[in-house]
């Protein structure tokens, strides 16, 4: 059985694809989903710890990460498309409501 | 064979992750985070969470993405024609934030390296749908009805966003 490192640094990989990713894209759905990428490396540590553990309470963590991620995804999306609606784009480079 | 089963999973989970993040079109981006989702769903199934792997797929592969795809059809997003075509200093720095991030993480992996544990032996009865219902509806019986709570008050929310009748900056 492989221990616990392997899936710890793979988790690690993952979330630094992901922050990159939301780091050079411009696209803002690409950006969401990169952000659900960093989510998801977060629950594949969690579930490895409770895993190794013998721990049911890490599963449960990641049940609920997984709602406000669903959550988080209704209302992202919502925004994008009202500021398509304003702009007609989608590039977050082109938006400068809050911009100082 | 767990050990190749872990190398496939963890090879096509980073290559698809790769793959989201480099392709211009934005449905294929889609498609390879679909790809990601799934290859984690079989690493779940590797550390015997049953369950979590089932609600990875039904929840994340299956509904989240579908809302995604539906948002991408629905705003006809055009393809980003500049990415990586020339060096610009903004990939330099978020690569080196990445490379960061990164090293960080895998020096406090190593320092804990001995220490942890191997898999421990009654997992296989922990991480069943039964299991998880137990500490579900006794333990965490109050954050999972402040879950629904959250879910309604999104649905809500997402509705008077996406409904709102805001006149389009270019007309005027």
């Amino acid at each position: 059985m492989l221990g616990i490192d392997w899936y710890l640094a793979l988790s690690a990989i993952l979330f630094c694809i992901g922050m990159i990713g939301v780091l050079i894209r411009k696209n803002a759905i690409v950006i969401f989903m990169c952000v659900e990428l960093m989510l998801n490396a977060v629950n594949l540590s969690l579930i490895s710890f409770s895993s190794h553990y013998g721990n049911i309470d890490g599963q449960i963590l990641v049940f609920f990460a997984l709602a406000v991620a669903a959550a988080e995804a209704v209302v992202g999306l919502a925004i994008i498309i009202a500021i398509f609606r304003n702009n007609l784009s989608v590039d977050i480079s082109r938006v400068n409501l809050l911009r100082w | 064979m767990i050990t190749y089963f872990f190398i496939f999973l963890a090879v096509l989970a980073i290559a698809s992750g790769l793959a989201m993040v480099i392709s211009k079109n934005t449905v294929n981006s889609a498609l390879f985070l679909v790809l990601n989702m799934v290859s984690l769903s079989g690493l779940y199934l590797l550390l015997q969470a049953q369950f979590m792997a089932v609600i990875q797929v039904l929840v994340y592969a299956g509904a989240i993405m579908v809302l995604f795809l539906f948002v991408i059809m629905l705003l006809n997003v055009d393809d980003e024609q500049s990415l990586f075509n020339k060096f610009r200093i903004k990939y330099f720095v978020a690569f080196l934030f990445g490379v960061g991030v990164f090293t960080q993480l895998i020096y406090s992996i190593g320092s804990f390296s001995n220490t942890l544990p191997v898999v421990s032996e009654k997992m296989a009865q922990v991480g069943t749908v039964e299991a998880v219902g137990d500490v579900l509806f006794t333990k965490y019986l109050l954050p999972f009805e402040l879950t629904a709570i959250l879910l309604t008050a999104a649905v809500v929310g997402a509705l008077i966003v996406a409904q709102h009748k805001i006149k389009p900056a270019r007309e005027e």
